[in-house]
């Protein structure tokens, strides 16, 4: 069985969705709240696909046989450009200033999706961080509620340490422990929870610009694979 | 030989790092003199806008002095440029927006570690802080955008080369970077 994407035939098997074949294809759809390790969440809308003409999120619809799919259009990252403007819009994103940058899906998946603007206007949410943890810290105001580290600590570290509470604007992660705070919890720096996060959420400690910027992983390779960055030369270097 | 395009540039909530990287593109400069002319800008010292074709702005509005010359800027310049990271979100100045103003003035001025002589500055002749920092799309009506913290040299020449020649501008994807 097999669909086109883009129109490149792409393979699949009985139960796999879109994104699955993709992936396994080594062709890239964007996504921010998949992981293919993790039952899909289909929540961040970004792996948005029209599947003959109709928009489907990737990383839940099942793959159909014959099925022509576009993804790298102007159109469906036209869309996908508003729905990630929203998510720098309602967090604090200030990338220079954020120790995921260059290493962030977030950052990678707009610059792959050509956002050059913020286009709406700030939320500017009142800071909130825990750093309570001895290894790691949370900005809340970075998370996007993927997600990824409630389903890697309930499914993988067996501690369900992190949950969403609230619902729409008011959605917000939450610590499960006593006093809320991330040191009193049961997480620890070696949980599959602790690598998880796509984005500057949750970050190890100890660990500032270890790897100068533009030297990070979509420095050196963006987030699809092929195109190559072009050098960072920033003032005050010289050249010779 | 057609009349020289007339571009003037500022730096509001900025540190001019945008404008040292316009400096980066060296010696083509040199090729860039020859199809404009500077007007208000750092580089020439001119402190008010006349008619222009491109303005060019780095840094986002922080306070009341920025907004006036914003505006000014918008109201002379055909086309308005937002530069660097600043002036597309605000930037490192506006990671304030996550607290209070009067906790930020305090934090500096009054109650902050090694403060001497505590008191808020308050001489008329200082421009009052806005709440928010804001990014420019928030205040006037911006017709391109370059992101990056700073944008690098060649990404700035790249768009100003190509609206001197009137190609469509376009931010190719291996030059978009936020830092
Ligand atoms: S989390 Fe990503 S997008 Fe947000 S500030 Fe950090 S690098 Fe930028
Ligand atoms: S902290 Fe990171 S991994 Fe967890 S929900 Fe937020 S963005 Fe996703
Ligand atoms: S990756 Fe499919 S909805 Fe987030």
């Amino acid at each position: 069985m097999s669909f086109i994407l883009d129109g490149k035939n792409i393979p699949f098997k009985e139960g796999d969705t879109i994104m699955d074949a993709a992936l396994n294809a080594d062709t890239y759809i964007p996504h921010l709240c998949h992981d293919p390790e993790f039952v899909p969440h289909g929540s961040c809308r970004v792996c948005l696909v029209s599947c003959n003409g109709r928009y489907v999120s990737a990383c839940t619809q099942p793959a159909v046989d014959g099925s022509e799919v576009e993804s790298n259009t102007e159109a469906v990252n036209s869309i996908r450009r508003e729905l990630v403007a929203m998510l720098f819009a309602e967090g604090v994103h200030i990338c220079p200033a954020c120790e995921k940058s260059g290493s962030c899906k977030l950052q990678a998946v707009a610059y792959y999706v050509g956002l050059l603007t913020p286009r709406y206007e700030h939320f500017n949410p009142p800071g909130r961080l825990d750093a309570s943890h001895p290894d790691m810290i949370i900005d809340f105001n970075r998370c996007i509620l993927c997600e990824l580290c409630v389903r890697a600590s309930r499914d993988m570290d067996g501690k369900r340490v992190f949950s969403i509470s609230g619902r729409g604007s008011e959605a917000s992660l939450v610590i499960n422990s006593e006093s809320g705070k991330l040191g009193d919890s049961l997480f620890d720096v070696s949980d599959r929870a602790a690598d998880i996060c796509p984005v500057g959420a949750l970050l190890p400690k100890h660990k500032g610009y270890e790897v100068p910027i533009g030297q990070r992983r979509y420095d050196i390779t963006a987030i699809d694979g092929a195109a190559a960055r072009e050098p960072v030369k920033k003032s005050g270097k010289s050249d010779d | 030989m057609t009349e020289k395009l007339k571009v003037a540039t500022t730096s509001l909530a900025g540190c001019f790092g945008c404008h040292m990287s316009l400096l980066d593109i060296d010696t083509r400069i040199m090729d860039l003199v020859q199809l404009v002319e500077f007007d208000r800008s750092p580089l020439t010292d001119i402190k008010t806008v006349g008619k222009c074709d491109i303005g060019i702005i780095e840094g986002g509005a922080a306070n009341t002095e920025n907004i006036e010359v914003l505006q000014m800027f918008r109201d002379n310049c055909k086309i308005l440029v937002s530069l660097g990271a600043c002036a597309l979100n605000g930037g490192v100045p506006a990671m304030r927006n996550q607290f209070d103003l009067n906790a930020c003035l305090d934090e500096s001025f009054v109650n902050g570690a090694g403060v001497v002589n505590p008191g808020v500055p308050d001489d008329p002749e200082l421009p009052s802080l806005l709440d928010k920092v804001q990014p420019l799309h928030e205040v006037v009506k911006i017709d391109y955008y370059i992101p990056g913290c700073p944008p690098s040299a060649e990404v700035i020449y790249d768009f100003l080369t190509r609206i001197l020649e009137g190609k469509p501008v376009d931010i190719p994807y291996a030059q978009i970077r936020y830092d």
